[in-house]
């Protein structure tokens, strides 16, 4: 292909870069919900077209081969500033095959696993996905009315979640709340990106 | 930005055909690091190349910087279709792109109370 010489027009530069925070929990439990309740635009969608089964996923009962499967989630935008952009993706609570979607959860932040009182158990896929992956997360209780109340602590112990876990209450559909819980998530990485960067007791000469 | 109520195929192709078949049924995109975050900008300020429209309709919108992820969800089309042609376009010199920051190379401090920041001024 031939294209017009360049020189008469001006150029583009590129000086931002954009991270992901993944919101994740069952189905209803209000994924979409926060992802819209933050975002700067109205939450978006996209798709990808997943064609191979990944091994060690066992809850793949009922499909018989490795078919395409389309697999949709919602994301938002928030500009943190002319560098840096923040993409809030709500992964798919109904079907399961966004488990096998590696760029997913490549490289993110963090997430936070929404759990809705009346059906904890519809959580327990994403915990254990994230716990796997070593990606770092929290949960967000979702305060569904009517939804039987819990103490936090409680919620932990039926995820059988670590204590270090931050574990909040929420309701997203207040623009508030869920940015205390993604200010929660935020404290919390900071929190173990220090420990990191600090020699722990432990691996100091002892004396 | 109109793009979005924009129609840009052929009324009796349906809308999916056309993009297809630009991307000729390739689905390994031949730049393989672009990711969902991954960002794209159109190189040059003018619209004005002699690509096919599927191309030409990126190019216009990516005048401001954008996610693959937010192509995707412009043109309603699978991420996969849209690497295709971001990597076409990529390749010719005409998108230029920016991969996330990857944890082990940027200062993760840093980033994470920027992300704060921003988060806290919402
Ligand atoms: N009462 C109440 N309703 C809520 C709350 N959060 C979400 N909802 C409602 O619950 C329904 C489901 O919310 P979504 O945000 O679509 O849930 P989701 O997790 O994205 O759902 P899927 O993507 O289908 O798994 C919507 O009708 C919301 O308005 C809440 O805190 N309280
Ligand atoms: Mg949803």
């Amino acid at each position: 292909m031939a294209f017009v010489s360049s020189e008469t027009s001006a150029t583009h530069a590129l000086s931002a870069s954009a991270v992901k925070i993944l919101i994740a929990g069952g189905f209803g439990v209000g994924k979409t919900t926060m992802v819209g309740s933050v975002s700067e635009i109205r939450p978006l969608r996209t798709e990808e077209m997943l064609t191979e089964l990944s091994s060690g996923v066992d809850d793949l009962s009922g499909v018989e081969d490795k078919t395409t499967t389309t697999v949709a989630l919602d994301f938002g935008r928030i500009t943190i500033n002319p560098e840096l952009i923040l993409y809030l993706f709500g992964t798919p609570g109904q079907q399961r095959f966004w488990f096998m979607w590696d760029e997913l959860a490549y490289e993110a932040l963090g997430a936070v696993v929404l759990a809705d009182t009346r059906r904890l158990e519809s959580c327990f896929a994403a915990v254990d996905f994230f716990e796997r992956r070593k990606i770092p997360f929290v949960v967000a209780v979702n305060c569904f009315d009517n939804a039987p109340l819990y103490e936090v602590q409680e919620v932990r112990e039926a995820l059988s979640i670590d204590n270090a876990i931050p574990t909040v209450l929420c309701d997203v559909r207040k623009r508030n709340s869920s940015k205390q819980v993604l200010v929660t998530l935020l404290e919390y990485l900071i929190g173990l990106a220090k420990s990191a960067t600090t020699p722990t007791e432990a691996s100091s000469p002892v004396q | 930005m109109k793009l979005e109520n924009e129609f840009w195929f052929d009324e009796d192709a349906g809308p999916l055909v056309r993009p297809y078949a630009v991307a000729r049924g390739r689905t390994r995109p031949t730049r393989h690091n672009l990711e969902m975050t991954t960002l794209v900008v159109a190189a040059r300020t003018d619209g004005d190349v002699n690509v096919d429209r599927e191309y030409a309709h990126i190019l216009r919108m990516c005048q401001r910087p954008l996610s693959i992820a937010e192509v995707s969800a412009t043109l309603n089309l699978p991420l996969v279709v849209v690497k295709v042609l971001l990597s076409d376009l990529i390749d010719w010199g005409l998108i230029i792109f920016r991969s996330p920051p990857r944890t082990s190379e940027v200062p993760q401090m840093e980033l994470l109370q920027a992300v704060l920041d921003g988060i806290r001024k919402l």
